[in-house]
């Protein structure tokens, strides 16, 4: 990490950046190449793998029958989790998800949740008893920076893949019957990322300038061009001015990347 | 539910607290309110009552966690069991976590981590009793408890949310307001810096009305942050006079 090559790269991207250019050719708003493929995994209700340049994230969707919550006995239950998966990257460890993967999956269930983009109240069976529960599972395979717009991207992309069983109810119990019916969606929050490095906005950083960033902000916005769900992450500080300004670009990125998914 | 009939702002323009739109609810602040502590803060706002302690500088175990160049800040916000209407289980769940680490990134600036290499702070958070905001009241607290505990900061951080209920953008949500509102911002800023520190979002805004939430909830902020200073001064003032 401190060797002295990666140090002398370090001080170069920032020095680029101060002049408005990045190490990688790109422009400070420009996303690396973004490739969505959607259902991917055949035993997953729903499915897919996004590439954003060298970073790789899958995300599956399962479904399962349950019990609603309390406060909302009519509507269908959303999990989020994310898996840092240790072949991903050096820095990821086995065990119990860390603070950085929890971080993760809330920005993504933020996004899907605030926006309502699933029609929740269509996953209803039987008010107060029996529910649909949609599990999305990131699971990020290949770490080069920015986990946080792949992941979004890739779970909201599996969604619109996701093709729900036909059932019926005969005395109390539900019998699936063959058949599919897609889940009902109604938005699709895209997220933007920025990284303040020389104290400029970089739009999807990869990992080696995350590594030197002094702060993350992350906006998700619909496709009415609301905002639905916004996170600072690192150790730094935005002025008022940056944050209005990340909202606008956001806004227009995630008009651009919303047109790679299929619906 | 029944409440979600209920109008939150009246015909006059008051809230179900009688607060005025742009008003933060009553705010209580008690520096050096834990005597083990190195340095301690307790608020109330609203019906938020929480404790905040600092432990350090001091060495870090595990050993091999220690940054030669710097000194590590760890955060745990923990609400009690008997904080919200229905029982918490003391484990640690994803919010806490998350907000722990939010939290910890939002002081985090406001530290000359620097000074202190190879060596760690532990800050403490206790929510005894939560009525919406609690993030930002123990950001707000936590910030005194560094100041009360003598760490070198470049400023304080005062934080404070605004949000969108029954379409209209207000300061300072409490329970109800959050739960039944649109949209919430909590922010964090050192105002003498004018640096966010800390921002959020969850709900459903437009670009202006985002742009008012933030600067809506600055306001607050800075508001917070006279209060912050006058309750460091009145601390110090009273020592003084003491020795003399």
């Amino acid at each position: 990490m401190s060797s002295i090559v990666v140090r002398v790269k370090q001080k170069q991207i920032a020095q680029l950046i101060a002049k408005g250019k990045r190490l990688d050719g790109r422009g400070l708003t420009d996303y690396r190449e973004i490739k969505v493929e959607q259902g991917v995994i055949e035993r997953a209700e729903g499915s897919a793998r996004v590439l954003l340049g060298m970073t790789e994230v899958m995300v599956g969707i399962k479904i399962e029958i349950g019990q609603p919550y309390p406060d909302t006995p009519n509507e269908g239950v959303l999990t989020v989790n994310a898996e840092l998966v240790p072949l991903a990257s050096p820095t990821f460890e086995p065990g119990p998800p860390d603070e950085n993967s929890i971080e993760l999956a809330r920005v993504v269930d933020r996004g899907i949740r605030e926006s309502k983009a699933i029609d929740l109240e269509k996953l209803c069976v039987e008010p107060g008893k029996k529910v649909f529960i949609v599990f999305v599972d990131v699971y990020v395979l290949n770490h080069d920076g920015n986990l946080i717009d792949a992941s979004a991207l890739a779970a909201i992309a599996a969604l619109l893949n996701t093709k729900m069983f036909k059932y019926e109810i005969e005395e109390g119990e539900v019998k699936i019957k063959p058949g599919h019916t897609p889940l009902p969606i109604r938005k699709r929050p895209i997220a933007v990322t920025f990284a303040k490095i020389s104290d400029k906005l970089v739009v999807d950083p990869w990992l080696e300038e995350e590594q030197i960033m002094d702060a993350r902000l992350t906006m998700t916005t619909d496709d009415d061009g609301n905002i639905c769900a916004i996170q600072k992450g690192g150790s730094g500080c935005f002025t008022q001015k940056q944050v209005l300004e990340a909202a606008k670009i956001a806004k227009e990125k995630a008009e651009e990347i919303r047109k790679k998914l299929k619906w | 539910m029944s409440q979600k009939l209920e109008k939150l702002i009246d015909k006059k323009g008051l809230r179900l607290d009688g607060r005025k739109l742009d008003e933060l609810r009553s705010i209580k602040i008690e520096v050096g309110a834990l005597s083990n502590a190195d340095g301690s803060a307790y608020i109330q706002q609203g019906k938020n009552k929480i404790l905040a302690a600092v432990y350090g500088p001091k060495e870090l175990h595990p050993k091999h966690l220690a940054l030669p160049d710097r000194m590590v800040l760890r955060c745990r916000y923990h609400m009690a069991p008997f904080s919200v209407q229905e029982r918490k289980s003391p484990a640690p769940s994803r919010r806490e976590i998350e907000l722990s680490k939010v939290i910890r990134e939002a002081l985090e600036p406001s530290i000359f981590i620097e000074y202190y290499p190879r060596t760690s702070i532990d800050l403490f958070i206790e929510v005894l009793q939560a009525d919406g905001g609690t993030r930002c009241a123990s950001i707000t607290a936590a910030s005194l408890a560094l100041a009360d505990a003598g760490i070198p900061m470049r400023d304080l951080v005062a934080s404070c949310a605004a949000g969108k209920v029954d379409d209209t953008i207000v300061l300072d949500l409490m329970d109800t307001e959050d739960k039944v509102g649109t949209a919430d911002v909590p922010v964090a800023l050192m105002p003498n810096l004018n640096a966010i520190t800390l921002l959020q979002m969850d709900g459903i805004l437009t670009l202006e009305e985002f742009e008012k939430a933030v600067n809506l909830a600055l306001e607050g902020c800075r508001k917070i942050y006279t209060m912050q200073k006058e309750t460091l001064k009145a601390k110090y003032i009273g020592v003084k006079e003491v020795e003399e």
